[in-house]
């Protein structure tokens, strides 16, 4: 029983990472533009499409294709909001979301137009996973924890050292005053996309490498995500992170009372209970 | 002296509806202003249209002799102007050193000259750099939100209710700084409902009653007017 729940443990942190580095962009858009982006969980595919571009046709290591992938996941992001949303500035939090969905549904078919819509991975090698006592611990999910942790501190240092992250997390507190207090608020606003766009290119990546690359592979999380930054309290990047880790665990510790199925029922339900109860999030958020 | 700021007949709204029936308004160099008037006589709105957050339809505004009508707030702040709004004028998630920089963003050089005067002007401020400003009291909250402003060395200040939802010691210490930042030649155009206080010190006053110039005069003399005394200060 214990060996189970440090099992499902190390498997929820690796899931939660995941939610964790897809959640602080949708919390920190949702705080800078006011709207739930339906389209983050696509761009975590483009990431991971991204990715397979530098690993398969040009053959480059992972260690060159993740941060390229992430660099372009980010450039297209950018891109994104210049051609979409840039224009849509000042129409209501409404037509903002129903256009991102609409935005999902563009990247998710221009994927699948690209790559086909069967399953890929990135490697067909098998790698043996590493045995502590009963403990089994697949070498890319330590890899994927120990990047993830490293994007998380990368991400503090951004957020809590540069001019442009202390911008970010004011806009994010306070889009008004930041524009009153002087703020290019414009150029956060591309910051920010520039930021989600990485982040969430970093957690399809991790995805594909956990499972397989899909065209669906992103829109199958955009669930855990969202109730992830909703639970860490939309607008707070940490508040996101924690709420990522806590629903990855929660969801594969479920498993030992729950039929795995309802894995995604325990996002659903986690959803559900924070806007009852703690509408602001665990955190005192908006 | 010459006008630091002026309002010529200013009219304007959100979305069609004017709220400012053509506004006159000034403030000369390191005059205190104080603008009065009942709820919904265009007090804030014309602040914020001064501040290029409501659209100014007709008239001009002008600071420095430079035309600033709905100028956007970023262009202005270099100017040497500051607004702090009556609600939601800090940023609660991060620490009282963080909003005193952020007030600092418009400068691309150093800004800790103008930090160590802003905790200097409350220095309750200063053992408290490191703590969320979300977790403070109103008035410090308040002092957090001033001292935001006044690290670009604005020229002109705008306060929106500075002193509103205050304790009446916390009400009394932030008119007190207020004045001592006027002592350090910064003007003040500020709105407020503790209107007998603030009018003892102003230097002018303007009285605003649907969207439109009512009566001005000095502080005092506003004060001492019967009907003016009568209609908003209770007598």
């Amino acid at each position: 029983m214990l060996v189970d729940l440090v099992q499902l443990t190390i498997f929820g942190l690796v899931v939660g990472g995941i939610f964790a580095l897809g959640a602080v962009g949708v919390s920190l858009l949702f705080g800078i533009l006011r709207f739930a982006n339906f389209a983050h969980g696509d761009m975590m595919t483009l990431g991971a499409y991204l990715a397979l571009v530098f690993v398969g046709p040009l053959a480059l290591p992972m260690w060159v294709a993740f941060p390229a992938a992430l660099a372009g996941t980010a450039l297209a992001a950018v891109a994104i909001d210049r051609a979409l949303f840039k224009r849509l500035r000042r129409a209501s939090p409404v037509i903002l979301l129903i256009s991102s969905f609409g935005l999902a549904l563009i990247l998710r078919s221009l994927i699948q137009i690209i790559w086909g819509p069967e399953n890929i991975v990135y490697w067909t090698d098998i790698v043996l996973p590493w045995r502590l006592g009963e403990i089994r611990i697949r070498p890319p999910h330590v890899v994927m924890l120990a990047v993830t942790v490293a994007l998380v501190v990368a991400l503090h240092l951004f957020l809590t050292r540069t001019r442009i992250g202390k911008a970010m997390r004011a806009m994010a507190d306070d889009p008004d005053l930041a524009r009153i207090t002087g703020i290019p608020t414009e150029r956060v606003i591309l910051w920010t996309w520039a930021l989600g766009g990485a982040l969430a290119a970093a957690a399809g990546i991790f995805l594909a490498v956990d499972t397989r690359l899909n065209p669906l592979l992103g829109w199958n999380v955009l669930l855990p995500v969202f109730a992830a930054a909703l639970l860490g309290g939309i607008g707070k990047p940490y508040g996101a992170i924690a709420g990522g880790f806590l629903l990855g665990v929660a969801g594969e510790v479920s498993t030992l009372v729950l039929d795995p199925v309802y894995k995604p029922a325990v996002a659903f339900a986690v959803i559900v209970l924070v806007l009852v109860y703690r509408p602001t999030g665990l955190f005192g958020g908006r | 002296m010459t006008a630091l700021l002026e309002m010529r007949a200013v009219r304007g709204g959100y979305g069609g509806v004017d709220i400012l029936n053509g506004i006159d308004l000034a403030v000369r160099e390191r005059e205190i202003v104080v603008v009065i008037g009942p709820n919904g006589a265009g007090k804030s709105t014309a602040m914020k249209a001064i501040f290029g957050l409501v659209a100014v339809r007709e008239g001009e505004i002008r600071f420095k002799g430079q035309d600033i009508t709905n100028m956007a707030p970023e262009r202005l702040v270099p100017l040497g102007l500051s607004y702090v709004p009556q609600e939601r004028n800090v940023f609660p998630s991060l620490t009282v050193q963080e909003n005193l920089e952020l007030g600092a963003y418009v400068r691309r050089d150093d800004a800790a000259a103008e930090l160590a005067e802003v905790l200097a002007l409350f220095p309750v401020l200063e053992e408290r750099r490191q703590q969320a400003v979300g977790t403070m009291s109103g008035g410090e909250r308040q002092m957090v939100a001033i001292g935001r402003a006044l690290m670009t060395r604005p020229e002109l200040l705008l306060l929106d209710e500075p002193t509103a939802g205050l304790s009446p010691r916390a009400t009394e210490l932030i008119f007190e700084r207020i004045r001592a930042i006027n002592q350090k030649g910064v003007a003040i155009l500020m709105v407020e409902q503790n209107a007998k206080q603030a009018l003892a010190f102003a230097d002018r006053a303007y009285v605003l009653v649907g969207g439109a110039n009512r009566y001005e005069d000095s502080g005092p003399a506003v004060l001492a007017h019967p009907e003016i005394a009568e209609m908003f200060l209770g007598g």
